[in-house]
């Protein structure tokens, strides 16, 4: 049980820090730049990653497991993922708005959630990779928390780059990606991370 | 339909890729190579014209509440379709693209907004539209696939030239190893997006000048 928890610690690290989602795998780029037009907004669109992932991944790995993988139905598995996922986002839209009427400012963030790279590809890897349901869930919730760490400290480094005095051509989402690129740079240095010997 | 205007708006002022910032994640991911790039772009571009061509067609009898899953459920369907026919034609191709050739169906979905287009237009313009903006992002996946190529492999068309091989133009002693890393997608990409943006800027200005004058 102990190696266990070692080992799911281990995974849960690595997505966070070596495998990056955004940085390392490229996936979610594009809510990672949307996202991160100031810090509060990037904290909303992390944390409502971490959401959506996590259940997501919870809700695809025994329909995979009973469902599809039984009956030889698994080339339709990204059809039907990505159906699990928007019924989800719509199913947490409604639930929020009934839940704090006053508070919700759903809607504008929705699309970008349902047709997410980074959703859809953290299922795909947990069933590639025949990750066991808890497994899927720590390493689904893992990216997200990376995908939220990132997008927080970008966010923050954008607010920065609003006073700086860069070629016109450049100026905005260009130099946002410049910035990007030199992030992805400094998190490969985590590449030689070892753990646990 | 005005098909100058759409010409226009696919390949500079509402490039998907380098304009609207949309797909981004295969953008850089693929593009280590012209071949993966190229394929990625022609993907997608079929994939966009005919989920546009189909919605844009049913558009009249989907009332409005389902549209947004129904436009969903349209261009996962045909991604997975698309997916399956490119496992089954290109293995390398398959190889190259990995993880990304079964997110076809996600990319094509937040390149067009959800077929936000063809909801609102009839099938010969849905289909133009498809058929501009795909044109637009394999342009800019082609571009961002060659520059990485050349600077990180020194190499030209490797696996569609030269019977795979591809056009060695500088000795692999010397290149910029990372180019091929994320790293030099982010910064190939920030430069030609902002290329691009260029281009559009060029593009728009005549006309505001215009209407300046009537003004």
């Amino acid at each position: 049980m102990n190696e266990r928890m070692t080992s799911l610690f281990g995974m849960a690290l690595g997505v966070i820090l070596v495998n990056n989602l955004v940085l390392s795998q490229l996936l979610g780029v594009g809510p990672f730049l949307e996202g991160s037009g100031s810090t509060r907004r990037a904290a909303r669109m992390g944390a409502a990653m971490v959401l959506v992932m996590g259940l997501t991944a919870a809700v695809c790995w025994p329909l995979n497991e009973y469902l599809l993988a039984p009956n030889g139905l698994r080339h339709l598995e990204s059809l039907v993922f990505l159906l699990v996922a928007a019924l989800l986002v719509e199913g947490l839209e409604l639930l929020g708005g009934k839940l704090f009427p006053t508070r919700w400012k759903g809607g504008e963030d929705t699309l970008a959630l349902i047709a997410n790279c980074a959703v859809m590809g953290v299922i795909l890897q947990n069933v590639q990779n025949g990750y066991g349901f808890g497994e899927s869930v720590v390493y689904a919730v893992a990216g997200g928390l990376g995908f939220l760490l990132v997008i927080c400290l970008f966010a923050s480094l954008r607010e920065r780059l609003e006073f700086g005095n860069c070629p016109k051509a450049f100026r905005g989402f260009p130099i946002a990606l410049v910035t990007a690129g030199l992030m992805a740079l400094c998190f490969s240095g985590f590449s030689n991370l070892t753990l646990f010997g | 339909m005005d098909l100058r205007k759409q010409i226009k708006e696919g390949l500079l002022t509402r490039n998907p890729a380098a304009v609207q910032l949309l797909g981004l994640c295969a953008a850089l991911a693929v593009t280590t190579t012209l071949r993966g790039g190229l394929g990625m772009g022609l993907c997608v571009l079929m994939v966009l014209t005919l989920s546009d061509g189909i919605i844009s067609a049913l558009r009249l009898y989907i009332p409005a509440p389902i549209q947004r899953i129904s436009g969903v459920l349209i261009m996962a369907t045909l991604g997975a379709v698309g997916d399956l026919v490119v496992q089954a034609f290109f293995p390398g191709l398959t190889e190259e693209l990995g993880l990304f050739l079964p997110l076809l169906g996600v990319i094509c979905i937040l390149l067009s907004r959800g077929g936000a287009f063809a909801w609102e237009n009839p099938p010969a313009a849905s289909l133009v539209d498809g058929v501009c903006q795909g044109v637009g992002y394999t342009l800019v996946l082609a571009l961002v696939g060659t520059v990485r190529e050349l600077l990180g492999r020194g190499c030209f068309g490797s696996g569609l030239l030269n019977g795979g091989r591809g056009i060695q133009i500088f000795s692999a002693q010397y290149v910029a190893g990372g180019m091929i890393l994320p790293v030099g997608g982010f910064l190939t990409l920030a430069c030609v997006v902002a290329l691009v943006r260029a281009g559009a800027e060029r593009a728009e200005r005549p006309r505001k000048r215009k209407g300046a004058a009537k003004g």
